[in-house]
């Protein structure tokens, strides 16, 4: 951005709501009460995104590199949170799990850091990764608040055994040594939908439904819904509204029956993605 | 001032003792030399062998992205501090204790900020495109991100390494001039090209002394910007146990600190491989632990305000992360760099101690151990005790890590041997103005002091 474009649009680049005109934002909800942790999320990813399979040795170490992780909570009871679950009072409750990706935060705590602004917001407020401009300083991943990011340490792809790098999807590119990826909500698929419609002779809208992620799709239990915000009629704005969560806040007010949160509101860091909270029978 | 030794040097004696420094150390210079170049060679071996294969040989990982080479990276910045603060401050509030000692310490700023610029380079993934953090002309049209802490530490390091090395240049000319006098051979051409033809004219000197007090000016403040920066690394996080605001002045602090443990342990060095008993007293060693143990008590106090002011806070992510600091994996660490850098100082109460050479070398080699646990307790556990309880991983740094860790001390050191053997280490002609002063103060000073007791014995025989 040159000086002088700055200058210009001065009083636009202070606005509180940089993309409050943009016709679309995605976002997406999870219902974690649907979640089985079945993994099908983190394959579907894998296969879309041609994110490495690092093998064990290497997943041993840390460098796994799956955008999305199913993430397992037991339940304590009240201000145990040191027990280890064997002792904990509900085994038979089983884990609570939580599928975690990158939350497109709207203030990105990554975006700033970055010293060659290799990660950027889209207009349509996605938290871009370019990974030709990244240099790998991997200051994005240490201020992610979610830990959301992963590195590539080592190249993977060049393992790839002849045949299968057919595999490979070749909308997406495959990323090299010393750089750094993350969840992009299917970013090709969104281009891809969006050209579509701009063939129509649709500008700035997309269907709902004409678009899904490759996680939203392998769910079978539909716990993921994603798709456009500033739309009213799409799923996931109704999903938003009807739990009770809205955007530029640091706490939600649920009602009675509403169980909608962001992880890590307190942060005040935006995430797009909103999580339904897992009802438990106390009782069992 | 009666508490210096050095009257009894002659100007002659200085010029022969400094010049002899350059062609005669003993024979433990070569070995200590020949030990820092091995290390070197490990280090970059260890580095090629990264290169190729990707940083995970260094046993970072995915939540885990930073480790040592960010802390060495800090510890030396860090040291770069005291090299400024002897020379530039001290100079500015004329503590003119510093003279034999603060060419060596300059130069040690010099080639600290040498040694820590060479890790954000090893510290990225794409080494190739280190260049993309300058604001360049270029025809993607793009600049770099100008809120990111990293890209003021590409500014401030590039700023801090001109000016300082600038500094130590232009404080050595008049000794270069010196040099080029007495010397022969491939030095005759080095020393007449680096003296610029100083011919010593009282002109030349104003205009000396003018420039050299002015970078000492500039230097001041902008020490304390750049380490301020490097602390902004972190304090501009959201992380818990980075985002401190106190984190600015504590880094100077603590960059002072390690520096003057720095300025300790190369003056006993010094001392010994160059033969500069006459120069590098007892007494000046004395006042230099006086200022450390100060400056650890400084670092100590902003140290515990920082835990004060978490214990305190109701951020519940960042107690966990104090308590966890204390108690969890990284505890060795943090109760050894508070034993080293709280503990340890307090020897220095004792002027035995304080004049004691080969207790300061321990005691300054213990604080810089402290120290450098401290910018590693800084950057680690933060990452294996944050937000996301899902990706709190300890790592320990590997070997690759360690390897580049030990052959960075030896980088630093070789140079700066190096360049104790080619350059004047001690100031000749400050030594030399000290001298006179010392003389011709001293002297006046003492018919002063007499004259006032004559004056006071008159006037109480004329009360009585």
């Amino acid at each position: 951005m040159s000086l002088s474009r700055m200058l210009e649009n001065w009083s636009r680049l202070n606005q509180r709501d940089y993309y409050k005109d943009e016709p679309i934002m995605w976002g997406m909800s999870i219902d974690l009460n649907k979640c089985t942790g079945c993994a099908s999320c983190v394959t579907a990813c894998n296969a879309e995104n041609n994110i490495p399979a690092v093998g064990k040795e290497k997943c041993g170490s840390g460098h796994t590199m799956s955008w999305m992780r199913i993430e397992r909570y037991w339940d304590l009871p009240e201000g145990e949170a040191d027990l280890a679950v064997e002792d904990s009072e509900y085994p038979e409750r089983g884990a609570h799990f939580a599928p975690m990706m990158c939350q497109q935060c709207n203030h990105a705590p990554c975006e700033p850091v970055c010293p060659v602004a290799a990660t950027y917001h889209t207009p349509d407020g996605l938290n871009a990764q370019v990974y030709n401009r990244c240099i790998g300083s991997r200051y994005c991943g240490t201020n992610c608040p979610f830990k959301v990011r992963y590195f590539n340490f080592f190249d993977y792809q060049e393992d790839i055994p002849h045949p299968m790098e057919m595999l490979l999807n070749p909308d997406i590119t495959v990323r090299s040594k010393g750089v750094m990826e993350k969840c992009t909500f299917c970013v090709q698929r969104l281009r891809n939908a969006k050209g579509d419609q701009a063939d129509k002779g649709i500008r700035g809208h997309v269907e709902d439904g004409a678009v899904q992620t490759a996680c939203q799709q392998s769910c079978p239990t539909d716990a993921i819904v994603f798709g456009n915000l500033k739309d009213e009629t799409s799923k996931v704005s109704h999903a938003w509204e009807s739990h009770g969560v809205e955007l530029n806040r640091h706490e939600q007010f649920n009602a009675e029956g509403e169980r909608g949160y962001r992880v890590f509101e307190e942060l005040n860091v935006e995430p797009s993605v909103m999580y339904l909270d897992r009802v438990r029978d106390t009782n069992a | 001032m009666s508490d210096f030794k050095m009257k009894d040097i002659e100007w002659a004696k200085i010029n022969e003792d400094v010049l002899a420094s350059l062609e005669s150390p003993r024979k433990a210079f070569w070995i200590v030399l020949a030990v820092c170049f091995a290390l070197v060679l490990c280090g970059v071996a260890a580095e090629i062998y990264q290169y190729n294969m990707g940083l995970g040989v260094a046993l970072m990982n995915n939540p885990h992205y930073w480790q040592t080479y960010i802390s060495n990276f800090v510890f030396w910045i860090g040291m770069s501090h005291s090299g400024t603060l002897l020379s530039a401050i001290l100079l500015l509030t004329h503590a003119d204790w510093r003279k034999p000692i603060y060419r060596f310490a300059e130069a040690m700023t010099f080639f600290s900020i040498a040694t820590a610029a060479i890790f954000p380079v090893i510290h990225i993934g794409r080494v190739w495109d280190m260049y993309w953090v300058l604001p360049y002309p270029n025809q993607h049209a793009i600049w770099p991100n100008f809120r990111s802490p990293l890209l003021w530490d590409a500014f401030a390091i590039t700023t801090y390494a001109t000016s300082s090395a600038l500094f130590l240049y232009i404080g050595m000319i008049p000794d270069l001039a010196i040099c080029r006098d007495k010397a022969k051979g491939w030095r005759k051409k080095l020393y007449t090209a680096m003296s610029l033809g100083w011919m010593g004219r009282a002109t030349e000197w104003i205009a000396f002394q003018k420039t050299y007090v002015l970078m000492a000016c500039f230097l001041v403040p902008l020490a304390v910007s750049v380490h301020s920066i490097v602390a902004s690394d972190f304090a501009m996080s959201i992380m818990p146990g980075w985002h401190v605001t106190s984190f600015p002045p504590y880094f100077v602090a603590g960059a002072l600190y390690s520096g003057c443990a720095a300025i300790i342990t190369l003056f006993v060095l010094l001392r010994y491989l160059f033969k500069f008993e006459a120069y590098m007293t007892p007494e000046i060693m004395d006042k230099t632990a006086r200022l450390t143990f100060a400056i650890a008590m400084a670092w100590n106090f902003l140290n515990l305000s920082e835990y004060a002011s978490i214990w305190y806070s109701h951020d519940m992510f960042e107690h966990e992360m104090l308590i966890d600091k204390f108690t969890g994996p990284y505890a060795g660490v943090v109760w050894t760099m508070l034993f080293c850098a709280t503990v340890v100082p307090f020897a220095m109460a004792w002027k035995k101690v304080r004049v004691n050479m080969w207790a300061m070398f321990v005691i300054s080699l213990l604080i810089q151990l402290g120290m450098w646990l401290e910018r590693f307790q800084i950057v680690s556990p933060p990452l294996a005790s944050n937000h996301e309880p899902w990706t709190q991983v300890v790592v320990w740094p590997g070997l690759v890590q360690m390897t580049i860790t030990a052959a960075s001390f030896g980088w630093f050191t070789m140079l700066f041997l190096i360049f104790c053997k080619v350059f004047p280490s001690v100031s000749m002609y400050e030594v030399k103005e000290m001298v006179y002063h010392r003389n011709k103060h001293g002297k006046q000073k003492l018919q002063d002091l007499d004259k006032i007791k004559d004056d006071m014995i008159k006037t109480e025989e004329g009360l009585s």
